[in-house]
């Protein structure tokens, strides 16, 4: 058979090579700072663009999107060619794709601090940049059918399967989620509203955890870890299985994020019972991982390619334990909205990912530059102070989050909070939060370690632009032997099927569980007095998605005695119909604010957000004083109030044209509550707006005690 | 309220017993084919990242 020449191309491979390093050290030095932040609140900084509310998703998206994405590509880049024995489809769509992805990641880092944000987390990008990304997706994609369609390799090993799953679901996902209306060009609200946002946002995040940060890096564990140990993978049967389980599992599992929540109880329940069943195709994979080594166990010692990637597996394994058992409720009701939570999510995210990518780029740039790595001794070095980081990071985590939530749980003899004061739990955990700082520095010291042991090497190699390389061309008439299966005619070597069946599967399990709450006739509010956000409101919780507040506060009371007593009536599902997004939140580094409305005076919230440490000695709070300064713009009053009605909230049609006269009475009122006090400020400034939002805040429900209420 | 939406749709209850057989039907065969395809087939699979044999339709159909 005639061989025909190509070249692989390693040029791709390097672009997201360095990017990855480069947003990988930029990820951590900004979850560093917010860290730090929460120790020493004067790292705020004292300006709007780098309080914690802002750049912890500035931080989230840069470790996600810029690290483990662009680590994403490179592996797929790299391995994907090898494996099909083919170059890359469209050497012009490569580009486009690496070019097109760090423009979006430039946009992330210019907007996020700037608060242009929709809240809803792991996807706060607006939407224009929503737009950019499913353009760049389709376009990677594109690239990698083509090539498999244009493989000389007939056989698509698993690899090619998670990352095809891999782009397949995103896609889904991104396309769901971020249906949005919008509303200025950076602005926009989501499409959807209260329990079905929720529900929507987590079928999302639990599924980017599951497509983006989780399948990707099987395919890549399944190709580099032979590689690395140049043995086969344990049992090629075992990766099948676990595959297939995997992503038609997986799906199900969002729920797990809104226990104890106003969600519907059947979600919940759907949501727990395939958490728990996802542990064993997930195992599997962890199983196949570490028994591939079995008996080059000794080889582990030596090399820290190989160390990495065992710890990365274990991490794996640890945190896809320990998901499913945060799903159960009796656990869910100690660890959600704690550190707990934190303490998962970076086991898996500075274990799992973070290592397997550390491993992958030691094992691959010596190779693309002819050379070996520069020091084994300096990469041994990194994974020590890699691993004590991961320690470091999440035990004390584990300890603040059951250190606090059991404060928050626990009554005296009377039948009394004995924290009645929400801060003294905070105050409790901040030596923690010291320790999980000192975790980062040594993770982020590490890959520090890394980036110079990674150049060094370059420089002393040549880089192999194009890897010169031969294989035969696939047979134009296909006839499998009598032996090879009626499976290979009609699936394995149809990959355009095969991704159709990925798509099938994946669709299952999102319909099921979200079209039962679309059938709800949006405008049928469950809760007779539950009305629409005034316009004043409106821009007031515009303010609140744009500072971040999201990120520390939460607005769920759970059904539990310990959370009635402190914030008031457990928060209902009917509340929510016109949140536009929801703001449930994820986690309690304050308190819960969903019954805050009323609660204090307005004078009071003046006071809190000016100098939080004032008024609440300890508090690890930012001081938002250009709150006092800036103005809120009452020309976008109608685009917001048509928008949302475009959406679903019954505004009457034609509002527009006086709201702007309630906006001004309702602040009015509020300016003259103020300047009882004592405080002067203009009717305009976004405080006034704000303060208006907060002390709406639950206190709808107060008026249908007599009211009917639907079921 | 969701149960009363729930209840009202006609033989709602088809569709969790729809999506259990594809489940089911899908699982059983992807079972009784990875347990009986030829462990050739399978050696092959699993050599692919290490590139060893001329991985071509030649070799299968030896």
């Amino acid at each position: 058979m005639e061989l025909e020449r190509f070249s692989y191309d390693n040029k791709i491979v390097k672009a997201f090579i360095i990017a990855t390093v480069v947003f990988g050290l930029v990820g951590m030095l900004v979850g560093l700072t917010a860290a730090i932040q929460l120790v020493y609140p004067i790292f705020n900084f004292d300006t709007q663009y780098t309080t914690f509310g802002r750049i912890r998703p500035l931080h989230t998206n840069a470790v996600i999107f810029a690290f483990v994405g662009n680590a994403m590509f490179a592996g797929v880049y790299y391995s994907m060619q090898r494996l099909l024995k083919a170059r890359m489809f469209s050497d012009t769509l490569s580009w486009i794709h690496f070019w097109g992805w760090q423009l979006i990641i430039l946009a992330a880092a210019i907007t996020l601090p700037l608060g242009m944000t929709t809240s809803k987390e792991y996807a706060e990008l607006e939407w224009p940049i929503d737009i950019a990304i499913t353009i760049i997706w389709v376009v990677f994609g594109w690239n990698m059918i083509g090539t498999i369609i244009k493989r000389r390799e007939r056989h698509m090993y698993v690899a090619i399967w998670f990352y095809i799953a891999t782009f397949i679901t995103v896609a889904v996902l991104h396309l769901v989620n971020s249906f949005e209306m919008p509303v200025t060009l950076f602005k926009s609200y989501s499409g959807y509203a209260g329990v079905q946002d929720a529900l929507v946002q987590w079928w999302y995040g639990h599924n980017a955890v599951a497509f983006f940060l989780t399948t990707p890096f099987l395919g890549l564990m399944y190709y580099f870890l032979p590689k690395a140990a140049n043995r086969p993978v344990y049992s090629y049967r075992l990766s099948i299985i676990h595959f297939w389980s995997l992503i038609f599992i997986y799906i199900w599992a969002g729920p797990h994020h809104l226990l104890y929540t106003s969600l519907p109880d059947w979600a919940q329940s759907l949501g727990v019972v395939f958490s728990i069943m996802l542990i064993a195709p997930s195992w599997g994979g962890m199983l196949n991982g570490l028994m591939t080594l079995r008996g080059a166990w000794d080889r582990v010692r030596e090399d820290p390619v190989l160390k990495l990637m065992v710890v990365a597996i274990t991490a794996y394994g640890m945190a896809t334990l320990e998901g499913p058992l945060l799903s159960l409720k009796d656990v869910n009701a100690i660890a959600h909205f704690t550190d707990w939570i934190v303490a998962h999510v970076h086991v898996g995210g500075l274990g799992w990912n973070g290592f397997l990518i550390f491993a992958i780029l030691y094992w691959v740039v010596p190779r693309m530059w002819n050379t070996k790595l520069y020091s084994t001794q300096l990469a041994n070095t990194h994974f020590w102070l890699g691993t004590l980081g991961i320690i470091f990071y999440a035990l004390p985590m584990y300890v603040s989050g059951v250190v606090q939530s059991l404060m928050w749980k626990e009554f005296n003899a009377e039948g009394f909070l004995v924290y009645k004061n929400f801060l003294e739990t905070t105050v409790q955990i901040i030596p923690l939060y010291g320790l999980r700082a000192i975790g980062g520095a040594l993770y982020l010291t590490g890959a520090i370690l890394m980036t110079y042991n990674l150049i060094k090497t370059a420089y002393a190699g040549n880089f192999i632009a194009n890897e010169e390389t031969s294989a035969a061309p696939l047979v134009k008439e296909y006839v499998p032997s009598r032996n090879a299966g009626w499976h290979h005619r009609v699936l394995e070597h149809k990959p355009v099927i095969f991704t159709v069946l990925t798509l099938v599967a994946i669709l299952i399990g999102g319909i099921i569980e979200m079209v039962p709450t679309f059938i709800i006739k949006s405008n049928v509010p469950t809760i007779s007095t539950v009305l629409p956000y005034t316009p004043l409101e409106l821009h007031g919780r515009d303010i609140y998605i744009r500072e971040g507040c999201v990120n520390c506060h939460t607005q769920m009371v759970r059904p539990f005695r310990s959370e009635t007593e402190r914030y008031g009536e457990y928060s209902k599902a009917g509340e929510f119909v016109y949140d536009h997004p929801f703001l449930w939140g994820s986690k309690r580094t304050g308190p819960d604010l969903h019954r805050v409305g009323g609660k204090y005076s307005n004078t009071w919230h003046y006071n809190h957000m000016l100098t939080p440490d004032a008024v609440s000695t300890g508090s690890i709070m930012p001081a938002y004083m250009w709150l006092y300064e800036q103005n809120i713009d009452k020309d976008l009053t109608a685009g917001k109030i048509s928008a949302l009605r475009k959406i679903g909230v019954p505004y009457d049609e034609g509002y527009e044209a006086t709201a702007n006269e309630d906006l001004e009475k309702q602040s009015a009122e509020i300016v003259k509550s103020l300047k009882a006090d004592g405080i002067e400020v203009p009717d305009d400034a976004e405080i006034i707006a704000l303060i208006a939002y907060l002390q709406r805040l639950g206190q709808d429900i107060k008026g249908a005690k007599t009211a009917a209420v639907e079921k | 309220m969701y149960k009363n939406v729930l209840q009202n749709i006609d033989n709602i209850a088809i569709w969790p017993v729809i999506s259990f057989v594809i489940f089911f039907l899908f699982f059983i065969c992807l079972l009784w084919w990875v347990f009986t395809t030829d462990k050739k087939v399978i050696d092959k699979m699993k050599d692919l990242p290490l590139e060893k044999s001329e991985n071509n339709d030649a070799y299968l159909n030896l």
